[in-house]
C-alpha cells in the first residue's frame, strides 16, 4: 500500500526486535471470538487513477452544479477570489493539528487571532471564538450558554428562523432540559413587544429566513435581564449596524459565505462573539496574545480551563475539534476584500437583489411578501403554485429555494431568492421573463 | 508575528468583485437610517501580492504532519493522501448547494449513502449517521440518541454514565451536555477496568458506559466481551470512542464487540485533514436498537433514486445543518475506496508494528508504567528521567530536534505521560531518528538541564508566556493601543 513507507525486511528487523514472530501475535490481546466475528467489506483496493474516475464522474452526476442558483437559506453562492484556496491548500496549514504547541504553530495562531478580530470588528462585539461546526450548532451553543449565565432553562426563540437553526435547537434544548418558547412575527419581523418574561435567552435571527433586516433598536431594554442573541449573516455586516452596538449579549452565525464552497452542507464555519464579561462562560477555543521568553510578540490559547480536557464533565462545551481551516479560509478572504471588498459585496448583494424583487413584482399578482427591509434575500408571493413555478425553473437551470421550508414557517403561496454578486442582470432578466412566463 | 491590522498601507484592493450591472440605489434609498452602519469596521485594504506573503510567511511558522513526524498520541497524524483533496475540490461535489432538490443531487446522495454503509461494515454495526461535524459531536450525537431510547422506554431514572479514569476529557463533557451524571470507574494495576469496581456500579440508574478501545494507554480491553455483556444485563447500552480505532483497523470490529453506539473520528482513523483543529467529521454507528431514534434528514435509496427522508417520529432531530460536514467525508471515502479490505488492515497492523516498535526502543530510556503489549499508541513517563525536568521541557526540545512532541499529560492517570501514537505511515527510519533524538534529551537532561528549560531554540519563537496570556488577555488586536 503506497501510504506505508515500511518494507518487508522492515517489518521482519521490527518483529525481531520486539521479540514477537507474526504480525498477528500483535493482535493476541483481542479475545478470538471477536476476531471469529469479523467480516471485511468485500472491497478490492483501487489505484489512484481509478478512485479519481469514479469520483469524478459521481460529481458529474450531480447536474445542480452547472445550474443558475437562487438558493440561499443561510448558505450562498458567493465568488470565490483565487487566493482564498491558494492559501489553504499549503498544508503546513491543513496538515497541522490543534495548536497544542505554540512555538510550532504561530501561523494556524497569528490566523485564529486575526480571524477573533475580523469577527469583533464586524459584530461590534468584544470577543470572538475561533470557530464552531457550523451556525446552527453555535446558536445551540449560545442558548446553552444563556441557560448557564441567566441560571434559568428557559429561552424564547424568533419564529423567523431558518428551518435547519431550529431542528438543531430543539435537539440541543431537548437533550439540555431548555424550554423553548416561541416569538411571533408581524409582517415579517419578529413581534418583540411580548416576550415572556423569566426566560434566560432571546433569539432573534437577523437578516431572518424571510430575508428581513430586524429592528433591534431598543429591545436588550424590553427584556430584562435575558440575554439577546443574534444570528447573522456576516456578510450584510459590512453595511448594516452591528449587533453589538444594539446591545447583543451573543452573536452566532453562519461564516460560509465569507469564501466557502457550498459543499452540500459541510464544513461550514459556526460563529459565535460576546461580551469579554462572558469570557469564562463562552464554549470554544480563543487565541490571545503574549510574548515568548525574548520579549517577542506570539499567540497561544487561552482560557483552556474551560475545555473539556481540562474541566471534564464541568466543561462549558464538549467541543475539542472546531472548524479551523473554514476560518482561515474565511480569514483569508476577509483579507482579500480588505474593508472596502466586503463594502463593496454586501452592496451589490443588496442592489441586485433589490432589483431582481423589483422586477418580479411588477409581473402580474406578483408582490413582496413584507413591507420591512431585506438584504439578499426575499419572499415573493405568486399567484399560481409557488412548486410549480419552482418546477419550471429548474426545467431552464435555474434552482430556487423549496416552498416547502416557507410552509414549514406558515407561509404558502410564496418562492424564497437569494441573490448573490454572482448573479448576472442577464440571468436576474431571464428569470423575471421566464416567471413572467408562467403567470 | 505580525497581522494583516499591522499593515500601515492601505492600498486600494478593489478587482475581485464585478461591478454593478443594476441600476444604482445606495443603501439610504434601500435601507432605513436606522439600520445602517455608522463606523466602519477596521479590515484593512491590502494588495493581492501583501496578502499572498503574508499568509505564506504565516504558514512557514507551521508545523504539518507533511512537514515531519507528528506523534500526536490518540490524534493518528497520518499522512493525508492527496488525491483526496482534489477529489474534495471537484466543482461538481464543492459547489452543490445543500437544498438543492435531490433529484440534481444524486452524486452526492449516492456518496452519503454509500460511505454510510461502507463505515457500517467497518464497525460491524446496524447504520450510521454522517451528521456530527467531529468525534466530540459524535460523542454528544451517542449520548442524545442513548438518551431518547431511554425515554422511548420510559426508564427515565436512567440518568447515570459510567466512564474509566482513563477516559479523554470530551467524553464526560459529552455525557453532561446530554444532561447525563458521570461516575468514574478506576482502572486497575494492569490498566485496564476494574470489573469489580465496574459491578458495583451497575444498577437500574445506568443508562450506559463510555468506553474507548483499546484504552488512552494503548492497551486493548481484553474483557471487552465480559463488559459489554455486564452492562448489558443491568439495561444499560455501551459506548464506544472511536478515537483509536486505527489499533484494530481491518482486523476486529467494534459491534462484535458489544457496542451499541460507536463514533468513528475520520479526521483520524481515515486519514482526511486536522485542518489545525477542524473540520474534522465524526460518524456514528449504532445497533439495530438504536436505528429508529438516528438524525433526521436520512439517505435512503428508493428503487435506482437517492432520497431524502425526514419521516422519522422517534428520531433526535439534527444534529448538524445538513447532512455533516460532506467535503470531510468525501476524503474519507476516497480513502476507503483506495485501501479496499486489504489495506484497511495493513493499516491497523502496520500501525500497531510501528507503536510496538517504538515503545520497546524507547523504554530503555523512558518508564514505560503499563509494559505489555500495546496497541497503536503507549504512554511513557518523563519523570526519573533527570531531576527538575518535566515532560514540558522534554516536549520543547524535541521540537529542536525537528519532531513534533507526542501529547503530552495524558491520560491522567499516568504522571508526567508522554503519548506517543506513531501512526502506520512511518518509517523504521523515521522511528529511529526520534528514538535517538529522545535519548539525546534524556543525557541532556542529566548533563545540561538548562538546554531543556530553555527550549526551544530553533522554533519559530521561543517558549511562549502562557500564564501572562491568562492573566492578561488580549484576544483582538490592540488597535492604537
Amino acid at each position: 500500500m503506497r501510504y506505508i513507507p515500511n518494507t518487508d525486511p522492515d517489518r521482519k528487523a521490527m518483529l525481531d526486535a520486539i521479540g514477537r514472530s507474526s504480525m498477528e501475535e500483535l493482535f493476541s490481546d483481542i479475545p478470538q471470538v471477536v476476531k471469529d466475528r469479523f467480516q471485511p467489506l468485500g472491497l478490492l483496493p483501487k489505484s489512484e487513477m481509478e478512485v479519481r474516475t469514479e469520483l469524478g464522474s459521481l460529481a458529474q452526476k450531480n447536474d445542480a452544479a452547472e445550474a443558475t442558483s437562487f438558493l440561499g437559506g443561510g448558505i450562498y453562492d458567493h465568488y470565490i477570489p483565487s487566493v482564498v484556496q491558494h492559501i489553504t491548500a499549503r498544508s503546513e496549514f491543513y496538515t497541522a493539528y490543534t495548536p497544542y504547541q505554540p512555538e510550532i504553530a504561530q501561523g494556524t495562531l497569528t490566523a485564529m487571532f486575526e480571524f477573533q478580530t475580523l469577527l469583533c470588528e464586524l459584530t461590534g462585539m468584544e470577543i470572538a471564538n475561533s470557530s464552531m461546526y457550523d451556525g446552527a450548532t453555535a446558536l445551540a451553543e449560545a442558548a446553552m450558554m444563556a441557560a448557564r449565565v441567566s441560571g434559568k432553562k428557559k429561552i424564547a426563540v424568533s419564529h423567523a428562523l431558518f428551518a435547519h437553526y431550529r431542528r438543531v435547537l430543539n435537539t440541543y434544548c431537548w437533550a439540555s432540559g431548555i424550554e423553548i418558547l416561541e416569538i411571533p412575527t408581524i409582517d415579517g419581523r419578529c413581534d418583540l413587544s411580548g416576550v415572556p418574561s423569566g426566560v434566560g435567552g432571546v433569539i432573534v435571527q437577523s437578516p431572518n429566513a424571510f430575508g428581513v433586516i430586524e429592528d433591534l433598536t431598543g429591545v436588550k431594554e424590553s427584556i430584562g435581564d435575558a440575554l439577546l442573541i443574534v444570528a447573522v449573516n456576516p456578510v450584510s455586516l459590512a453595511i448594516l449596524t452591528p449587533p453589538g452596538e444594539l446591545e447583543a449579549d451573543i452573536v452566532t452565525g453562519e461564516g460560509q459565505p465569507f469564501g466557502l464552497s457550498a459543499s452540500f452542507g459541510g464544513p461550514l464555519l459556526g460563529l459565535f462573539a460576546t461580551r469579554k464579561a462572558y469570557l469564562r462562560q463562552m464554549p470554544g477555543r480563543l487565541v490571545g496574545q503574549t510574548v515568548d521568553a525574548a520579549g517577542a510578540i506570539g499567540y497561544t490559547m487561552v482560557a483552556q480551563t474551560r475545555e473539556q480536557h481540562i474541566r471534564r464533565q464541568k466543561a462549558t462545551s464538549n467541543i475539542c475539534t472546531n472548524a479551523q481551516l473554514c476560518a482561515l479560509t474565511a480569514t483569508v478572504y476577509m483579507a482579500s476584500l480588505g474593508g472596502d471588498g466586503l463594502r463593496e459585496l454586501a452592496m451589490l448583494n443588496l442592489e441586485k437583489a433589490h432589483y431582481l424583487e423589483q422586477q418580479l413584482s411588477k409581473l402580474p399578482g406578483c408582490s413582496l411578501a413584507y413591507g420591512a427591509p431585506f438584504f439578499n434575500e426575499f419572499v415573493l408571493r405568486v399567484p399560481v403554485d409557488p412548486q410549480q413555478v419552482r418546477d419550471s425553473l429548474r426545467e431552464e437551470g435555474i434552482l430556487t429555494d423549496d416552498p416547502a421550508h416557507l410552509e414549514v414557517l406558515g407561509v404558502t403561496g410564496a418562492l424564497r431568492f437569494a441573490v448573490t454578486e454572482r448573479r448576472s442582470k442577464e440571468e436576474l432578466d431571464r428569470t423575471v421573463d421566464l416567471v413572467g412566463g408562467m403567470l | 508575528m505580525r497581522t494583516i491590522f499591522d499593515y500601515q498601507k492601505s492600498s486600494g484592493t478593489g478587482g475581485i468583485l464585478p461591478k454593478l450591472d443594476v441600476p444604482k440605489c445606495g443603501t439610504t434609498d434601500l435601507l432605513p437610517r436606522e439600520l445602517i452602519r455608522r463606523s466602519e469596521p477596521r479590515i484593512p485594504n491590502l494588495s493581492e501580492p501583501e496578502v499572498v506573503r503574508h499568509y505564506t510567511a504565516l504558514s512557514k511558522l507551521n508545523y504539518g504532519v507533511d512537514d515531519g513526524f507528528y506523534p500526536l498520541g490518540s490524534c493518528t497524524m497520518k499522512y493525508n493522501p492527496k488525491v483526496n483533496e482534489d477529489v474534495a475540490g471537484l466543482p461538481g461535489f464543492s459547489s452543490v448547494h445543500p437544498a438543492t432538490d435531490p433529484e440534481l443531487a444524486q452524486g452526492s446522495l449516492s456518496v452519503v449513502y454509500e460511505m454510510s454503509r461502507l463505515l457500517a461494515g467497518i464497525a460491524g454495526m446496524a447504520d450510521v449517521t454522517l451528521q456530527p461535524a467531529a468525534g466530540a459531536h459524535g460523542e454528544v450525537t451517542g449520548m442524545f440518541l442513548i438518551k431518547r431510547y431511554f425515554e422511548a422506554r420510559g426508564e427515565t431514572q436512567r440518568t447515570r454514565i459510567l466512564l474509566p479514569d482513563s477516559a479523554h476529557g470530551t467524553n464526560p463533557a459529552s455525557a453532561a451536555t446530554a444532561g447525563f451524571s458521570v461516575t468514574e470507574i478506576r482502572s486497575g494495576a494492569d490498566g485496564l477496568v476494574d470489573l469489580n469496581a465496574l459491578s458495583g456500579e451497575l444498577d437500574d440508574t445506568v443508562a450506559g458506559m463510555m468506553l474507548t478501545v483499546p484504552n488512552t494507554l494503548g492497551i486493548f480491553e481484553e474483557n471487552i466481551v465480559k463488559i459489554t455483556a455486564m452492562v448489558h444485563a443491568a439495561g444499560g447500552l455501551c459506548y464506544f470512542d472511536g478515537a483509536n480505532l486505527n489499533a484494530f483497523l481491518g482486523h476486529a470490529r467494534p459491534g462484535d464487540m458489544g457496542a451499541d453506539v460507536f463514533h468513528f473520528n475520520l479526521h483520524k482513523t481515515m486519514s482526511s485533514p486536522h485542518g489545525g483543529g477542524g473540520p474534522g467529521s465524526g460518524p456514528v454507528a449504532v445497533s439495530e436498537v438504536l436505528v429508529p431514534f438516528l438524525p433526521v434528514p436520512r439517505v435512503k435509496l428508493d428503487g435506482e433514486h437517492y432520497v431524502l427522508d425526514w419521516e422519522e417520529p422517534q428520531s433526535i432531530g439534527s444534529m448538524q445543518s445538513f447532512y455533516g460536514n460532506f467535503g470531510v467525508f468525501l476524503k474519507a471515502y476516497a480513502y476507503i475506496l483506495t485501501l479496499g479490505d486489504e489495506g484497511l488492515h495493513e493499516a491497523g497492523e502496520n500501525a500497531v508494528l510501528n507503536a510496538n516498535y517504538l515503545q520497546e526502543r524507547l523504554k530503555k530510556t523512558y518508564k514505560l508504567p503499563y509494559d505489555r503489549l500495546c496497541k497503536h499508541e503507549f504512554v511513557l513517563t518523563g519523570k526519573g528521567v533527570a531531576e527538575g525536568i518535566s515532560t514540558l521541557d522534554i516536549a520543547k526540545r524535541l521540537i529542536d530536534y525537528g519532531f513534533h512532541p507526542p501529547t503530552i499529560y495524558f491520560p491522567l492517570i499516568v504522571h508526567e505521560a508522554l503519548m506517543i501514537e506513531p501512526t502506520e505511515t512511518e518509517s523504521k527510519e523515521t522511528l529511529d531518528r526520534f528514538t535517538e533524538a529522545l535519548e539525546k534529551i534524556a543525557s541532556e537532561a542529566r548533563e545540561d538541564p538548562q538546554l531543556l528549560h530553555d527550549a526551544p531554540h530553533t522554533a519559530p519563537t521561543r517558549r511562549l508566556d502562557q500564564t501572562r496570556a491568562a492573566r492578561y488577555p488580549i484576544m483582538t488586536y490592540p488597535f492604537g493601543e
